[in-house]
């Protein structure tokens, strides 16, 4: 089967899965008798019509081709990053860091992808963006919490741009008899993630009787993380045919993608509530914010990344 | 609206987002005098872009000529935003400033204004000048309205030249009404009290 039928087959089946939930929202919906569980619902079905115009949006930059992707993940990591400095406390001293980072760090470290320059793209922002970023900002000789401010906005730009970034990354590797295959190796890693996501948010609410962190993340439970977690690594093991991994392998990339996933939302979790808030932001109906939706990717993408770069390239 | 107009909105929601929440009112076709804290600006812009496309064609923003009366920012401010000029500096001291803003009212239409006159550096407004007290009292029937801009201080303090992204939301509150016999001052700080109160914070004393 060819790059083109197999993303025919993904797109279907996402498609197929996406109206299965609709159908499915709709039934509960008409169902649903108490306003507690009706909340839920509208809830449910917010976050399904969501979906939908997420995966329109990656199937049309997956159509058009890797230019498209990049741009959109550059968006992606734009509303992120809007969304963790509007949460995080900032001064006027701020500003030079804060144009620095959303009007040149964002658009280099994408454009570096483009030119497919990996070996300044995984060292930009972790050498050059870190020193330089706290360097300018003394410049306003604002010394009030400077090291907190500083390391605010390097978070923000660390788990935004560069750990984002790493998903789009992935069309960049030379995989030995996996040419021009890329973009479904980044289908593979946001299937999982989201996935993973979404079983571990559906077996929570039918199962889910004990808290994991109920300080941290209070709607997620141990019975939802380990069906979720276990049935979207299984999926990730069937999902072989569409990587460059043998069965086995995909089972064990598709373990490191959900614990990692999982890792990502608790610590982003932690660092909102420590922020003051309940949801990143209000971009995506009943999902919160972009970060809300990207909290996972952004930790499962550097490390999928890197995995595969090492034991694959 | 016109496509310059479009543009804009689209700029001003990529860069600040001006989400729009409707506390107190809800975003109705008639004549309203909007008020709102200043402390950027952006903050014109976010509030007109907050309003539904249906309103926009019909509210002016109130906005200075020395700011805004020359070269690109003129051209913004009377093409797209269809703004209202006013003079702060009163060259012609016989002239009355509020005329401009008068002739909006007269032929219907709505108006956004910025009470405290210049930009604040504050997060909670500062004291109103009377030209929203004149305008309530000779037009009762326009709807005031009070609005709070969150955010937008930090996007581009004063200074500033080019706005940061920031997540801006956009405050509607209840309608404000000039009581009988009630004073000018007491009428503006009941009015700054209620943009006050929107910002859900409270007044340093």
């Amino acid at each position: 089967m060819s790059t083109h039928q197999k993303a025919l087959w993904l797109f279907g089946g996402v498609v197929a899965l996406l109206a299965v939930a609709s159908i499915i929202g709709a039934v509960l919906k008409a169902r649903a008798g108490n306003p507690s569980s009706r909340d839920v619902v509208e809830n449910l079905n917010a976050r399904v019509r969501a979906w939908w115009g997420m995966v329109a949006v990656f199937i049309v930059a997956f159509v058009l081709g890797q230019t498209t992707t990049l741009v959109m993940f550059a968006f992606a990591s734009f509303f992120a990053l809007r969304e963790f400095i509007t949460l995080t406390p900032t001064r006027p001293g701020d500003h030079r860091p804060l144009y620095l980072s959303f009007y040149v760090l964002i658009p280099v470290q994408y454009a570096l992808i483009g030119c497919g320059r990996y070996g300044i793209f995984a060292i930009f922002i972790p050498v050059y963006a870190f020193l330089l970023l706290p360097a300018i900002a003394t410049f306003a000789a604002d010394t009030q919490d400077f090291l907190e401010r500083c390391a605010k906005i390097q978070w923000g730009v660390m788990i935004t741009v560069y750990c984002i970034s790493h998903a789009p990354a992935l069309l960049l590797l030379k995989i030995p008899g996996y040419e021009a295959s890329n973009a479904l190796l980044l289908f593979y890693l946001l299937l999982i993630v989201q996935l993973s996501d979404v079983l571990q948010y559906v077996f929570g609410k039918l199962f889910g009787r004990t808290k994991l962190a109920p300080q941290v993340s209070p709607s997620k439970t141990v019975e939802g993380l380990v069906g979720g977690g276990l049935s979207a690594t299984a999926i990730g093991g069937a999902m072989w045919w569409i990587t460059p991994f043998t069965w086995q392998q995909s089972l064990l990339m598709s373990f490191v993608i959900v614990v990692m996933g999982f890792l990502g939302g608790l610590t982003l979790s932690a660092v909102k509530r420590s922020l003051g808030a309940k949801d990143w932001g209000v971009m995506i109906e009943g999902h919160g914010g972009m970060l809300d939706r990207m909290d996972s990717v952004s930790f499962a993408a550097p490390i999928f990344f890197h995995l595969t770069r090492f034991f694959f390239t | 609206m016109r496509p310059s107009g479009a543009l804009l909105v689209g700029i001003v929601k990529l860069l600040v987002g001006a989400y729009p929440r409707w506390v107190g009112c809800q975003p109705e076709p008639r004549q309203r005098i909007y008020f709102a804290n200043h402390s950027s600006h952006v903050d014109t812009l976010a509030l007109w872009s907050a309003l539904p496309r249906r309103l926009r064609h019909t509210t002016h923003p109130v906005a200075a000529r020395d700011y805004w009366g020359h070269g690109l920012k003129k051209y913004i401010a009377t093409k797209a935003l269809r703004a209202v000029l006013i003079d702060r500096a009163r060259e012609d001291k016989n002239a009355n400033p509020l005329e401009p803003l008068i002739a909006v009212l007269e032929r219907g239409e709505s108006l956004i204004i910025f009470p405290e006159g210049t930009r604040g550096k504050d997060v909670l407004p500062g004291p109103f000048k009377s030209g929203l007290f004149h305008l309530a009292k000779q037009f009762p029937q326009a709807e005031l309205v009070p609005v709070y801009l969150e955010n937008l201080h930090r996007s581009m303090p004063k200074g500033a030249i080019v706005p940061i992204p920031i997540t801006c939301t956009v405050r509607f509150g209840a309608l404000v009404q000039v009581g009988a016999g009630e004073t000018k001052d007491d009428f503006l700080a009941r009015a700054r009290n209620d943009v006050i109160a929107l910002s859900g914070k409270q007044q340093q004393s």
